[in-house]
């Protein structure tokens, strides 16, 4: 049982997204399987996925989204008290790639780090989890990050959208100031198979359609559900939804049985132009909704990860965004396209 | 004499939250709650199931199904023959009554497919071709393509015309709350669908589903109608396909369907409704020829002419067929069956065929290397 309580002492103090610059066309991957591209688009709502680049992985996407987000809020390094990665595509299965990402960002040595992994969730997670050290008083600040650098088999209808990106947020106590104050949090779990990769193997499988009703659907409606129902609040009480996306169709079917609008919908929707980077895909929608929104505007966001499950947390937004520091736009709108076969090189596939 | 006492059909579709336990416990139990029958009468279990082991680890179906269904002590066993195994174990339960050797015999069909992934489904189910045809890598919707082009280049048809046995069984479908897909689809959609092996698109495709059905057949025929089973027969053919004579028609439902017709003493034309074996569009078409509705090259006409609609002149597939009602392979002909006797009772509500006195059922194994025809009659 997680109890409703609502956090008084953290605020998100800097945020940052990386999406990798490569995009690979939807149509340009179902041609290489004699599909209808246009068929293909309009059942999953998504035209272009990020592709990580060959010098990319997990590690340097996870580092681009923490130097903005360190920019951001003007905090030494040192200042972290913890540094948590989440991704299910951890370069080593061995080996943390919190330590190496830490270290790289000049952390030093007295911090906190463990990597988390749940399928598309573990950056929520690492964002609550830090949220309980600062309320608790043992840090003052701590960065969670959610990147991933998805593995599709190819051939398989993960690959029209496995992407690449990562979304950072430092959280900080009320020794820094807030661009955001973290309210509520909440998650629910369950043992559900509808997708999984065992030790060793290269690429995840995933049970099909399993993956919508019992497993996609069942967590973020029962996850937002419950956080409302918790918080007392209603659906309509947030100006921005962020709800994970593995495609464009699931969050807005999703949407519509939650009563969440188009507009509430915008902001944090980004999946159709980058596909779904995993662990990144919530903070990326979170990061995006941040950069444009506006000072009291309400925030939920409901992630998912497969295995399965939901983190549903909420923030209010303090501060206007500046639109000549719309950063995550800049990437969105900077990209060069690659075709199947440098596709397949660059994932090392050929 | 043998004759129908209960019948029952499970939900058809991805039933995520049932095993093959418990879908071989819901027949069973509907079947002999439909038939208001003590279960100690029940003399003799078979279980038709085709994939148990393959895709469950899950062998020795008799004795489970006695198990779970308190039914210990009886003679129970499997009965495989591919896809026809639920409309062989319909042919063994008539068979085992007509010897003397049971009163009251419980038929589960059942299939558990989708907790698997398609890969190792397709690998199972061809179990059912021939050892040249796996290793050549055909699948089943391979070997019903090469059909089709042959079809095509014999009578002029085309992939188009595939199209109606789709949009005629969803239809049917849409009457059927215990099909996979109730709906209906237009002729844009089943066009468009993507192709699968040319020229079999996906809605030229029976899906792969989860379900179950089961039937108490006695040696008498009571109960408030009485149904009997006036015909059963079986003939195969061979397994490998390079080895039939013809590959624009299936010899065996040819062959079988005439006997069948010969000991029920009827025609074809006398036939009500019918349900046949479209695992794929084109196995439809040639199944009307084969069985005698229409002449061998003209089914896809007949199809598309309505002949076969409910209202047409002999409503074929009134449960969605295989393609929309789903194809729980081992469970497929005994559902076939429980639609029949529900056709015949008059208890089919929308999809009712009105005044209906014969029904037919076509079941086929493989590619055509088994096929049996049931012929079922109100009395």
């Amino acid at each position: 049982m997680i109890l409703p309580k609502k956090f008084t002492k953290v605020g998100i103090i800097g945020f940052g997204g990386y999406v990798p610059s490569l995009r690979i066309k939807v149509g340009e991957i179902a041609d290489a399987y004699g599909k209808s591209g246009e068929q293909v688009v309009e059942s999953l709502g998504v035209k272009q996925k990020a592709v990580a680049g060959r010098d990319e992985d997990t590690v340097s996407l996870a580092v681009a989204a923490s130097q903005t987000a360190l920019q951001r809020a003007k905090i030494k390094p040192e200042n972290l008290g913890a540094v948590l990665v989440g991704s299910e595509s951890h370069p080593y299965a061995v080996k943390p790639t919190g330590s190496i990402v830490a270290e790289i960002l000049g952390v030093g040595n007295e911090y906190l780090t463990v990597d988390l992994e749940f399928a598309c969730k573990a950056g929520t997670s690492a964002m609550i989890l830090i949220a309980g050290l600062i309320e608790a008083g043992l840090i003052e600040a701590g960065l969670a990050i959610g990147a991933d650098v998805a593995q599709s088999r190819p051939g398989d209808a993960l690959e029209y959208t496995a992407g690449a990106g990562a979304g950072a947020m430092i959280l900080g106590s009320k020794k820094f100031p807030w661009l955001a104050q973290l309210n509520f949090v909440s998650s629910i779990s369950s043992d559900t198979p509808d997708f999984w990769r065992r030790e060793g193997e290269q690429y995840p499988n995933h049970a099909g359609r399993f993956t919508a009703g019992p497993a996609y659907f069942r967590h973020v409606l029962g996850s937002t559900q419950s956080f409302l129902d918790k918080t007392k609040t209603k659906i309509n009480d947030y100006n921005h939804v962020v709800l994970h996306m593995p495609n464009a169709k699931f969050p807005q079917r999703a949407a519509v049985k939650l009563g969440v609008t188009k507009e509430q919908l915008n902001l944090g929707f980004l999946v159709p132009e980058i596909g779904n980077p995993y662990s990144a895909a919530s903070l990326l929608g979170l990061v995006n909704v941040l950069e444009q929104g506006k000072k009291q505007e309400e925030i939920l966001v409901t992630s998912y990860g497969s295995g399965a499950g939901s983190d549903s947390l909420s923030l209010t937004l303090l501060k206007n965004s500046k639109k000549n520091k719309l950063d995550l736009e800049r990437q969105l709108k900077e990209v060069e396209y690659i075709n199947y076969s440098q596709y397949l090189k660059i994932g090392r596939a050929i | 004499m043998v004759g129908f006492k209960g019948v029952y059909q499970t939900k058809f579709g991805e039933l995520w939250d049932k095993s093959l336990t418990d879908l071989i416990l819901e027949a069973g139990e509907g079947a002999i709650k439909n038939a208001k029958i003590d279960r100690k009468k029940i003399d003799l279990v078979l279980v038709a199931n085709m994939l148990g082991g393959a895709l469950e680890g899950q062998n020795h179906l008799g004795a489970l199904a006695g198990e779970i269904l308190g039914l210990r002590n009886v003679p129970a066993f499997l009965v495989e023959a591919a896809c026809a195994s639920g409309g062989v174990a319909i042919n063994q339960a008539a068979t085992a009554i007509k010897a003397g050797a049971a009163k009251n015999v419980l038929v589960v069909g059942a299939e558990k497919m989708t907790d698997k992934n398609n890969g190792e489904v397709a690998s199972a189910l061809m179990g059912a071709a021939s050892e040249d045809e796996r290793l050549a890598g055909l699948t089943f919707v391979g070997l019903y393509a090469l059909m089709a082009r042959v079809y095509f280049d014999r009578f002029k048809a085309s992939k188009d015309d595939l199209a109606y046995v789709a949009i005629k069984n969803h239809k049917h479908a849409s009457l059927n709350p215990k099909a996979q897909y109730p709906f209906a689809v237009d002729l844009e959609t089943v066009l468009k669908s993507s192709c699968v092996a040319s020229p079999l698109h996906l809605f030229d495709c029976s899906p792969i589903t989860d379900g179950a059905a089961g039937v108490v057949i006695s040696g008498e025929a009571d109960g408030k109608n009485k149904i009997v089973l006036a015909a059963s027969q079986i003939a195969t053919d061979y397994v490998n396909l390079t080895k039939r004579e013809s590959l624009v028609e299936l010899k065996a439902t040819r062959l079988v369907s005439r006997k069948a017709y010969e000991e029920a003493r009827v025609k074809p034309e006398e036939i009500d409704l019918a349900e046949v074996h479209d695992c794929f569009s084109i196995a439809e078409i040639m199944a009307v020829e084969d069985l005698g509705f229409c002449k061998k090259g003209e089914g896809f006409k007949r199809i598309k002419a309505g002949d076969f609609d409910l209202g047409g002149r002999l409503p074929v597939n009134l449960s969605g067929g295989l393609k929309a009602c789903g194809h729980p392979v081992g469970a497929t002909g005994v559902k076939q069956v429980v639609e029949i006797v529900t056709q015949l009772r008059g208890e089919a509500e929308k999809r009712q065929v009105k005044k209906a006195k014969i029904g037919l059922t076509h079941n086929v194994g493989g590619s055509g290397a088994t096929a049996i025809v049931n012929i079922l009659k109100k009395l």
